[in-house]
């Protein structure tokens, strides 16, 4: 295992999204976690490029790069090319890869997307599917969404989907064999492995912090990282 | 001379879109919101332009939500693509079309990784080899689904029963258009009129008689943001950026949203709601909310078909004064029936939003 900023240029992302920063904070004024949280997407390009190995851990550990919401408006505008959310989604590989996710806040969150959305991939062949999202989990959703899931089969037949059936369509039933290579995909590329680690990685850190972590979503250490938002991500300084 | 070099400019934001036999690809968001319009989409292509769809069983999730949450690494979103890319390759297709913009935007990056580092290119041929026996060809055409739509914007208008005109005053509707931030964000190029100016969903606003809103937060984002809203301590972020954009539109009294993602519709519709629920504001007209479309539901309704076979019962923020206002004839009686009329009883009523 080379330098960390050696592993973060190996990846094509990372070559293609930085250039050379002049620190103007363009993207910083167009970036929408930038209106939100106390972020600033200059400030990961300028710690990159001082390629400080400290400062490069310290950032790999932080809550700051996991505020970005990857909708790369900061790519159309930076005037010389660079992408700083490109370089995000490396930032946040080699935290995963290296475990240094669980020593912030919003990164622990990590075990939550997985355990959601990531399984969901590998279970239904869909990053979501209806039966899902919750009422209860999902509020904003109102009235309507509960009025579907109290009559989802009938409500997706009126649609026009094909909901948990077989054959082409709306929310089809993806077949097994489908989502056996979607599994074998996953074995072979790294995907597999990057779950384990999420997993492997939160389950120290719950015994770290001394709470319950097991398959439900109700446990002590998921619900926490699940709903606890620090007030110093927002706090005006 | 002048005109000349804006022909010439102009010529670097357009795009080539196939017009006929796509490999078609579902989006997981749209499938679980708003399922009716991936139905209207090929509906029309089908039946009122004649086209040639081929949707393969066998295609999943291009995995794109999971990549841009980061739990699923970029080899295997490539090898998920690549995966597609073989189902079309067997099906004997090469125009690709995705009616989602997270794909289209991830199946742009990937395949001009793949221009830029054809060794990355090889070696995910090799993952998709061994872990399926699978080979594939690169398609030769890429759309997202509103690029189709808008390609055949003039032939929808003239077979069209509507045009986006107030019956009542004879005047434009005045539209806000929003674009997904992944159809041109990453890749001006790919997306009709480029990233700063995008036409695609312009085209058929103007052309089918309605009048495009210019206002300060046009080009933010919905807010959606990935992990900012699939883990519940983030989606602060997401409703703040809804926000932002409802203030900054609501004084151009817009008469409806019209989007080309997903992803979009849903939040505004939803966090409209949610907004008149946490402090009672509304930011449509009479303490209605403002209704927001997606592309297929738009070109549906211009095309005379019934509102409810549409999906526009699953709005959370209710269509009818758009209805109203479009002249267009509604059963409310039937509006939450099932099929063949079965009574599903109604949605409960929002505490402030206005509901029909």
């Amino acid at each position: 295992m080379g330098k960390l900023y050696d592993q973060l240029a190996a990846d094509v992302r990372f070559k293609e999204g930085l250039k050379a920063c002049l620190h103007c904070g363009t993207c910083t004024a167009i970036c929408p976690a930038a209106e939100f949280y106390n972020y600033q997407p200059r400030q990961i390009v300028e710690i990159l490029q001082t390629k400080d190995e400290e400062k490069i851990e310290a950032l790999l550990k932080d809550d700051m790069i996991w505020y970005c919401g990857e909708c790369m408006s900061c790519v159309t505008r930076c005037p010389r090319g660079n992408a700083p959310g490109l370089l995000i989604t490396v930032l946040r590989s080699l935290s995963q890869e290296l475990g240094y996710f669980i020593e912030s806040e919003k990164g622990r969150q990590q075990l939550a997307v997985k355990r959601t959305v990531g399984q969901w991939i590998l279970d239904y062949g869909y990053c979501l599917y209806p039966e899902n999202i919750t009422p209860e989990a999902h509020p904003e959703q109102g009235p309507i969404w509960q009025w579907e899931i109290d009559h989802l089969e009938a409500v997706m037949e009126r649609l026009g989907a094909n909901y948990r059936k077989t054959g082409p369509g709306i929310l089809r039933k993806v077949p097994d064999e489908d989502l056996d290579e979607l599994k074998r995909i996953f074995d072979v590329t790294g995907g597999t492995e990057r779950f384990r680690k999420i997993e492997e990685y939160s389950r120290l850190k719950a015994e770290e912090m001394g709470m319950e972590l097991n398959e439900s979503f109700e446990s002590e250490y998921f619900h926490h990282i699940y709903t606890t938002n620090d007030p110093k991500h927002t706090a005006s300084e | 001379m002048i005109i000349e070099g804006k022909k010439r400019l102009w010529q670097e934001y357009q795009k080539e879109i196939a017009d006929d036999r796509y490999f078609y690809v579902r989006s997981c968001v749209r499938q679980n919101f708003f399922p009716a319009s991936e139905k209207v989409f090929l509906r029309i292509l089908k039946e009122e332009l004649g086209k040639d769809v081929y949707e393969n069983a066998a295609h999943t999730t291009c995995s794109g939500i999971g990549y841009h949450s980061d739990v699923v690494p970029f080899e295997t979103a490539m090898t998920v693509i690549a995966r597609q890319f073989s189902l079309m390759t067997e099906s004997g297709y090469e125009h690709f079309v995705t009616s989602c913009i997270t794909s289209f935007g991830l199946y742009s990056e990937v395949l001009e990784t793949w221009k830029h580092f054809p060794d990355v290119l090889q070696k995910v041929r090799g993952y998709l080899k061994e872990a399926t026996g699978r080979t594939f060809e690169l398609p030769k055409n890429v759309a997202h689904a509103s690029d189709v739509i808008f390609r055949f914007r003039n032939e929808i208008a003239s077979r069209g029963t509507h045009r986006l005109v107030n019956h009542l005053t004879g005047k434009p509707l005045r539209v806000v258009e929003h674009i997904g931030c992944h159809y041109s964000k990453m890749f001006p190029s790919k997306g009709v009129g480029g990233a700063e100016y995008p036409y695609v969903l312009v085209g058929m606003i103007e052309d089918w008689g309605g009048e495009v809103i210019d206002y300060p937060e046009r080009r933010h984002c919905c807010g959606f943001g990935f992990r900012q809203y699939i883990v519940r301590a983030n989606r602060g972020y997401s409703i703040a950026n809804s926000k932002k954009k409802f203030e900054s539109m609501k004084p151009y009294q817009p008469d409806f949203i019209l989007t080309n993602c997903p992803g979009c519709p849903m939040f505004f519709d939803r966090w409209q709601y949610a907004l008149s629920e946490m402090e009672g504001v509304t930011y449509g007209q009479n303490g209605e909310g403002i209704p927001v479309l997606t592309y297929e539901e738009l070109s549906g309704l211009i095309l005379g078909y019934d509102p409810w076979d549409l999906g526009l019962q699953v709005h959370q923020v209710p269509v009818e004064p758009l209805l109203d206002k479009l002249g267009i004839p509604y059963d409310p009686e039937t509006k939450f029936a099932g099929k063949d009329g079965q009574d599903l009883g109604r949605p409960d009523a929002p505490t402030h939003m206005k509901f029909f």
